[in-house]
């Protein structure tokens, strides 16, 4: 408890940043050291490579897209407050969480009437930006690709995974502009149980 | 019309057990008389030759009268035992026909019900008839015989997912929950019948905790019979089902304890230690039995390449005999068929054929669903057989300490459970577990077990856990579907997967797999992750085989979807726009990665203009409706002429529809079908036009004579005519003569890259091959396929 506290006290701001993704002091603590450990110069900052030191993380094959997601564009470090507030969107569902502010904007205003809890709405939307890297809200046909590149990595051939993006596109591209728009993304998993996914305990 | 219909049913039904009765009561009357007829005549031979030597009714006998000789006699006696389960075999398939046939019934009432009452109305006629009532639910019978291909069934298709992702709560309900039902009702019972004035006072606390232990295990034939039809959505079937396959382990343990000590009546601390002992045991051991098994199955699916025919028999074979060790040493045979089912298919179906999964699939559908209704036909037999004693106190304290304990358990470890889940439980499925948990013929079998000089009130037991069985599955089964609908539970969801959520489910795997990475946490992510790797590095490598291993998940996926979508293109009859622009030629490479030569990679089909088409189709049509005529005196099959005629222009448009189907098929098919001049093909051809193969050939040769010859396989005619008609073809549109390449080639003529001769191939083959293509179509499969031909071939 007492190095909880002192813990606590070396971080700043720590009671808005609480209040804001919901997290309890114990998590905070526990955040707080794991950014700690991954900061091995001890700058305050997580840069991207401390990241990539993580092993199994390099051998992810979104891993480098699940970094960058950390990184706002422009921004080369990543201080505590933001490391905490994405991980944030991992959290499961909880319906008295503060809505999250850095949702894309189409989303907001619909909040109220989705079926889903706002945060599992989140992790979709997260899934969706880092399938959508030129951030244009939409999944074009070339950033479909790249995502099966990575995933199947060299197993297969280049005319398989076209065959497939092809395929993937034209089964939930509703409104056939040849890509697949957030709303579109998130009705082809409305039959998937995402409930299920939000399975990081730790975080609760 | 739906009055026919229930006309008819009820007639069929009414008749069919009038049969089956009458039947069944013949032979079981007619057995004593043939063997009394073999004491007096001078009997069958076959009879002599079994006995042997020894016997005094033979010596004295044995005076050689000479009779007429037996033109015709019964012997019922030989074909006795497999003739009466054959009835019942077919009693029960019957049975399931006709209650299909009266749409209403079996919408009110589930089929375990009406199969009660069907095994109730024939045990009556049975009986009636003065005979003795077969007992027919025989433990042996039912454990080694008809409760395995329902297991097996079960744990072939269980969908490992949810399973594993709901396991914690199964396996709460299954241990923690059958322990607290057996321990409740058996201790209310006992201090039930030590009250005073019921007259139960001799029931001591061992056999009613062995009793309590009987009638609290959730029974997954009813379980799975009753909620097939109510489509209850995913988690509650796995949960309740699932419960009902690991509650198994938990049965068996306490069975085999109060069994046990039943004897010397009271059970020592060290005792319920040993009882811990050995439910870690059981349920580990049978799980490990079976796995060991599936690793076998899997092995040998990898070497079965070259005899199709066996393969669906080593999976069943395998799965077994997995149930039959884990029954040897008393580990818990259900868990180790689950087992043996789980870890087996993925390899295994990675290796076998396609057909032969189809056949796996179905046979495991028939048997269970055969073994499922016998099952309760024999409940509703058995309790005709009796023998009962009714005890109003018992009985109905049974049903309602069932009812009760069930409700508490099910209430109380979802109170716990909900700590832990991030899904959590709501009341209503609460309330559907709980209402879900029907007890079945495994309760009726353990009792039928026991002793009777151990347990005198042997009957009593049964009598209540048939009253028990008969309470869940009649009120409960039949209420369950309107609570459902009432309640307004979640459905199933009948779509299937598609490529859209495989390839974002997986992503989303990786994301949360890489968050937990980032916190430095090894939850649950990491784990399956890490399981899976492990599983791609070694295992697959060993088990699967050919190059299929290096497959990723998706692309399975992938080609089954493709493939759907090719059968669905061919029954449809063809001309469907195909949503795909690029033809997947790529696809089939990878799947005959042994087998294709590269240059069908590069295979471009040459597209004819409408004009071509027309014309090169008028030419044949006008030759080959000149040599009709002709042909009609030289036939060996005597032709006659009317229905030849009448089905020409039915060949015509097929042969048209051919044309067009065969151009966007060659794209997706990945069996060409049959070479043509299998026999089987031939054989076909003729059954179907026999004068289109001969006209073919005399027009192209211009001289009628016809030289057919079926028996060879390779008949070089088939080539040399192609040949021929190419440079027919060619000659008429000037093109230059191109060689068509042989059937050495063995993915069919249909596939050679030649362009002039194509259309006319394609013409001829198209209209040859029309009903074998259609069947081969039908259900295609990787082209090891070709293989399969082999022993056909003389």
């Amino acid at each position: 408890m007492g190095s909880t506290n002192s813990t606590l006290s070396k971080i700043p701001n720590v009671e808005e940043l609480m209040q804001e993704t919901g997290f309890t002091p114990a998590h905070i603590v526990r955040l707080y050291d794991r950014f700690e450990a991954l900061d091995k110069e001890k700058t305050g900052h997580l840069r991207p490579q401390d990241f990539g030191a993580i092993n199994r993380l390099a051998m992810n094959p979104i891993g480098d897209r699940i970094i960058g997601a950390f990184f706002s564009p422009g921004q080369e470090t990543v201080d505590f407050h933001s490391f905490v507030r994405i991980l944030a969107h991992f959290r499961p569902a909880d319906k008295k969480r503060p809505k999250d502010p850095s949702m894309p904007e189409p989303v907001n205003s619909r909040t109220s009437k989705l079926k889903y809890p706002p945060l599992v709405f989140s992790l979709i939307s997260v899934a969706f930006q880092l399938y959508d890297q030129d951030k244009d809200g939409k999944i074009s046909r070339a950033e479909l690709l790249q995502v099966l590149r990575s995933m199947l990595e060299m197993q297969v051939t280049e005319e398989q995974l076209e065959s497939i993006a092809d395929r993937t596109i034209q089964e939930a591209d509703l409104d056939k502009d040849d890509a697949i728009s957030f709303e579109e993304f998130r009705k082809s998993l409305e039959k998937v149980n995402i409930d299920h996914k939000m399975s990081i305990r730790f975080l609760r | 019309m739906s009055l026919s219909f229930l006309e008819r049913g009820l007639l069929l039904l009414v008749m069919l057990i009038f049969l089956e009765g009458t039947v069944l009561t013949l032979g079981a009357a007619s057995s004593p008389d043939i063997s009394a007829q073999d004491n007096t005549g001078g009997g069958h031979d076959r009879r002599d030759d079994h006995r042997g030597i020894a016997g005094s009714h033979e010596q004295t006998n044995y005076t050689y009268t000479k009779k007429a000789f037996p033109v015709l006699s019964l012997d019922y006696h030989h074909i006795q035992v497999p003739f009466e389960i054959s009835l019942w075999v077919l009693l029960a398939s019957l049975m399931k026909l006709g209650f299909h046939l009266i749409p209403r019934l079996s919408g009110i009432v589930p089929e375990s019900c009406l199969l009660i009452v069907v095994g109730l109305l024939v045990g009556g006629l049975i009986k009636l008839a003065g005979e003795e009532v077969p007992p027919v639910l025989d433990s042996n019978l039912f454990f080694l015989c008809l409760l395995p291909p329902i297991i097996l069934d079960a744990g072939y298709f269980l969908p490992i997912r949810p399973f594993m992702e709901n396991i914690g709560t199964i396996l709460m309900f299954a241990v923690v929950g059958t322990l607290w039902n057996a321990f409740f009702v058996g201790g209310l019972l006992y201090a039930v019948c030590q009250i005073e004035g019921t007259y139960l006072s001799q029931v001591e606390l061992l056999p009613c905790l062995l009793f309590g232990s009987i009638i609290s295990a959730v029974d997954p034939v009813a379980v799975l019979a009753v909620f097939e039809e109510i489509h209850i959505n995913e988690l509650l079937h796995i949960l309740v089902f699932g419960e009902s396959l690991l509650n198994d382990a938990v049965t068996v343990v306490l069975y085999h304890l109060f069994e046990e000590y039943s004897g010397a009546g009271e059970v020592t601390p060290m005792d319920v230690v040993l009882g811990v002992i050995c439910f870690l045991i059981v349920s580990l051991g049978g799980i490990a039995v079976g796995a060991i098994y599936g690793i076998l199955a899997a092995f040998t699916s990898r070497f079965t390449s070259h005899t199709r025919v066996i393969e669906p028999l080593f999976v069943f074979v395998y799965s077994y005999m997995a149930y039959l060790s884990a029954e040897m040493f008393h580990l818990s045979g259900i868990m180790a068929l689950i087992a043996c089912g789980a870890v087996m298919r993925p390899y295994v179906e990675a290796n076998i054929s396609h057909k032969s999964h189809t056949t796996v699939k179905y046979f495991l559908k028939m048997w269970s669903s055969v073994s499922e209704t016998l099952i309760f036909i024999f409940l509703g037999v058995a309790t005709v057989a009796g023998p009962h004693a009714w005890n109003w106190t018992f009985v109905s304290v049974t049903v309602i300490l069932c009812l009760v304990s069930r409700v508490i358990g099910v209430v109380g470890l979802t109170f716990i459970i909900n700590k832990f889940r991030i899904v959590k439980l709501t009341t209503k499925d609460q309330f559907i577990v709980a209402y879900g948990g029907l007890r079945g013929a495994i309760a009726f079998s353990l009792g039928y077990l026991l002793n009777k000089d151990h347990f005198p009130m042997r009957t009593m037991f049964l009598t209540a856990i048939i009253t028990e069985i008969f309470f869940t599955v009649f009120v409960q089964g039949m209420t369950i579907k309107p609570l459902v609908d009432l309640l307004a539970v979640k459905k199933k969801q009948e779509a299937k997967r598609s490529i859209n959520e495989e390839i974002h489910t997986q992503f989303l795997d990786h994301l949360l797999t890489g968050i937990e990475d980032i916190c430095g946490h090894y939850g649950h992510h990491h784990w399956k992750d890490k399981l899976n790797r492990f599983n791609k590095k070694y295992i697959k490598k060993c088990l699967i085989a050919g190059e299929r291993y290096k497959e990723p998940q998706l692309i399975a996926f992938y080609h089954k979807m493709e493939f759907k979508q090719a059968i669905e293109l061919v029954e449809s009859g063809g001309g469907v726009k195909l949503p795909s622009a690029m033809p997947s030629q790529v696809s089939m490479q990878n799947i005959q990665p042994k087998k294709l030569p590269p240059a069908v990679a590069e295979r471009a089909l040459p597209q004819f203009t409408k004009g071509r088409e027309e014309e090169i189709r008028k030419i044949l049509r006008s030759n080959l409706q000149k040599t009709r005529q002709r042909l009609r005196s030289y036939n060996r099959h005597t032709l006659v002429a009317d229905p030849f005629e009448d089905g020409w222009n039915d060949f015509l448009l097929k042969k048209q529809r051919m044309i067009e189907l065969e151009k966007k098929m060659s794209n997706y098919l990945t069996v060409p079908a049959a070479p043509p001049d299998s026999p089987t093909m031939c054989r076909a051809r003729l059954a179907s036009d026999p004068n289109a193969f001969y006209n073919i050939k005399a027009s192209s040769e211009g001289v009628p004579t016809i030289q057919v010859d079926l028996a060879s396989p390779q008949s070089p005619d088939s080539v040399n005519m192609l040949n021929e008609f190419s440079k027919r073809g060619a000659k008429d549109q000037g093109l230059g003569q191109r060689e068509v390449a042989t059937r050495d080639e063995d993915q069919g003529l249909m596939m050679k890259p030649s362009s002039a001769g194509k259309e006319e191939k394609g013409e001829e083959e198209g209209g040859n091959k029309n009903p074998g293509l259609m069947r081969c179509l039908s259900d295609p499969g990787p082209s090891n396929e070709d293989e399969e031909d082999e022993p056909f071939l003389p």
